[in-house]
């Protein structure tokens, strides 16, 4: 890289750096076509009265649902009800992988123990726990709470075990021949190693999370945007469930963006796509 | 200062890797080893890291006997091994976080000074060429003032110019800090460039055929006489006669 760095006229950096700016936003843009179109043909072809509309709501009407539920306070409180089911089944399924991660990667021993156990456990599509969750843990917040944890503990688990697994032994072999000790070791060469793996197990289980926290709200709820759906449904109120749809979608990808946000200052060191470096590595 | 004593190593698989090893260098010397693969000389040089251990036989470091890594031992590998995490000044004070602060960032300008990477000093590793990783790999192992530095084929991956700049900041540094050197190499010329004395290891098991002396003032010139009748006594140690024939044919 350093060579043609080193060749590129600084002078052209910004006009180049600019362009490339200005084409990836028309390459975003392009992605808001097909659901936009998508949205004014439905608008129009109910406005004209070709279909009714009725199973499927134009947005025009979903919108105005939304704009109902959210001047009447229901929106919040049913997303914030989720959110709260989301974060402790997050936090305890965190906690959990990643101890249990860090444990089989950290010693054979406890790799050989605990690893058949859990990927056997693994295998149990998580839903399946759901009539025996309800039995031990009763049908409100903790059975829903502990649904959500499990969903994301395996992800998490997988992805801890791995990412130690994968740290180059010749750069711990560096950090042996400085002699730090197992502690200094874990802290300033496997934690930064493991970092970026980490993250990634992160996002994934996040994801797992909202998808449980669905099921979870199915299994009987009163609150909770999972409630939106199976009233909607229950009630012929197809405009409700997309509404609920949509902010299920709008809180993921918020609630992802924000884990992202938060890591990405300690992994400035990776390499980043399309990352240009202003002077070069030089000679 | 650096003792090695009858070194024998064998693997669990029964393998004899090194046998009979017997090696005193001195201080501030700089000791080349070579020999062709599989001769143990790697072996050898974890064996002094304290990353592995001997079956038979001991180190000793102004005394110290080495069981574990040790204070006065440092290491440079065959790839730089950087910390992909941490920017070249970090890499470099790695091995200095318990100093103060001052004192830490002092050391780390002067070394960066040194190998004329100063301007790089908040660069990523992977914003670096093989060459300049390899100097900061060096300057990293140096900052922290080890009496012995052992560098393990630290110049092998590199194309020959940059190889040969490497050698230069090498002495340079040696120089500076005057640590006792055990550079093991494939590279003969290398070897005559850099060192006071040449071990001349043969394979199976692992063990020193000769030791040559270096007497020729530093830098070297490669093509007098002298370097070429060394060369060519090495290459026949090695067993490359046909290799020695030709050279001597020259």
């Amino acid at each position: 890289m350093s060579a043609t760095d080193g060749i590129v006229p600084l002078n052209l950096a910004p006009a180049s750096a600019r362009r490339s700016g200005s084409s990836s936003t028309r390459l975003a843009l392009l992605g808001l076509v097909l659901p936009v179109g998508l949205a004014l043909v439905w608008e129009a072809v109910v406005a004209l009265g070709w279909v009714q509309g009725r199973l499927m709501p134009p947005p025009s009407v979903i919108f105005t649902t939304l704009a109902n539920l959210s001047s009447h306070g229901d929106l919040w409180f049913h997303a914030q009800a989720t959110l709260a089911r989301v974060a402790a089944g997050f936090a305890l399924g965190v906690a959990a992988g990643t101890a249990l991660g860090v444990l089989a990667g950290g010693s054979v021993l406890a790799r050989a123990l605990l690893d058949p156990t859990l990927q056997g456990l693994r295998a149990i599509p998580s839903i399946a726990w759901v009539p025996l969750f309800i039995l031990w843990l009763g049908i409100f917040e903790t059975s829903k709470v502990a649904l959500i944890a499990v969903g994301v503990a395996f992800p998490i688990y997988l992805g801890t075990l791995g990412a130690i697994q994968a740290v180059d032994r010749k750069v711990i072999e560096v950090g042996r021949s400085f002699r730090l000790s197992k502690w200094q070791l874990a802290r300033r060469i496997l934690l930064p190693a493991v970092l970026p793996h980490y993250v990634v197990a992160l996002r994934s289980g996040l994801g797992l999370g909202w998808m449980f926290v669905v099921a979870a709200e199915f299994m009987g709820a009163s609150e909770g945007l999972g409630y939106l759906l199976v009233d909607g449904q229950q009630l012929g109120k197809p405009a409700q469930i997309v509404a609920a749809i949509l902010i299920f979608a709008v809180l993921g990808k918020a609630t992802d963006a924000l884990l992202v946000a938060a890591t990405t200052p300690f992994l400035r060191w990776q390499d980043t796509v399309g990352e240009a470096d202003p002077n070069g590595a030089g000679g | 200062m650096l003792r090695i004593e009858s070194i024998g190593k064998t693997y669990k698989t029964g393998a004899r890797a090194l046998a009979g090893i017997s090696l005193d260098v001195n201080e501030a010397e700089i000791v080349a080893v070579v020999g062709g693969s599989g001769c143990g000389k790697s072996t050898l040089l974890r064996l002094i890291a304290g990353l592995d251990h001997a079956t038979l036989g001991r180190i000793q470091v102004d005394g110290d006997v080495i069981t574990a890594p040790h204070p006065a031992v440092g290491i440079v590998f065959q790839e730089p091994r950087l910390f992909a995490w941490l920017n070249v000044e970090q890499n470099i004070g790695f091995a200095l976080a318990d100093l103060p602060r001052a004192e830490r960032e002092q050391r780390v300008a002067t070394v960066l000074r040194r190998i004329g990477l100063t301007e790089h000093a908040k660069r990523w590793p992977r914003e670096l060429s093989g060459g300049q990783a390899q100097r900061i790999a060096l300057a990293r192992a140096l900052v922290a003032q080890p009496r012995v530095l052992l560098l393990d084929e630290p110049f092998s991956a590199l194309d020959a110019f940059t190889r040969a700049d490497l050698q230069d900041h090498l002495l340079a540094l040696w120089a500076d800090y005057r640590p006792t050197l055990l550079l093991v190499t494939h590279d003969i010329e290398e070897a005559l460039v850099l060192a006071d004395r040449v071990v001349v290891m043969q394979p199976r098991p692992g063990r020193i055929a000769a030791v040559l002396k270096v007497n020729a003032a530093r830098p070297r010139d490669p093509t007098t006489r002298e370097f070429e009748t060394l060369k060519r006594e090495i290459l026949g140690l090695l067993g490359h006669t046909r290799h020695a024939h030709a050279v001597a044919a020259e």
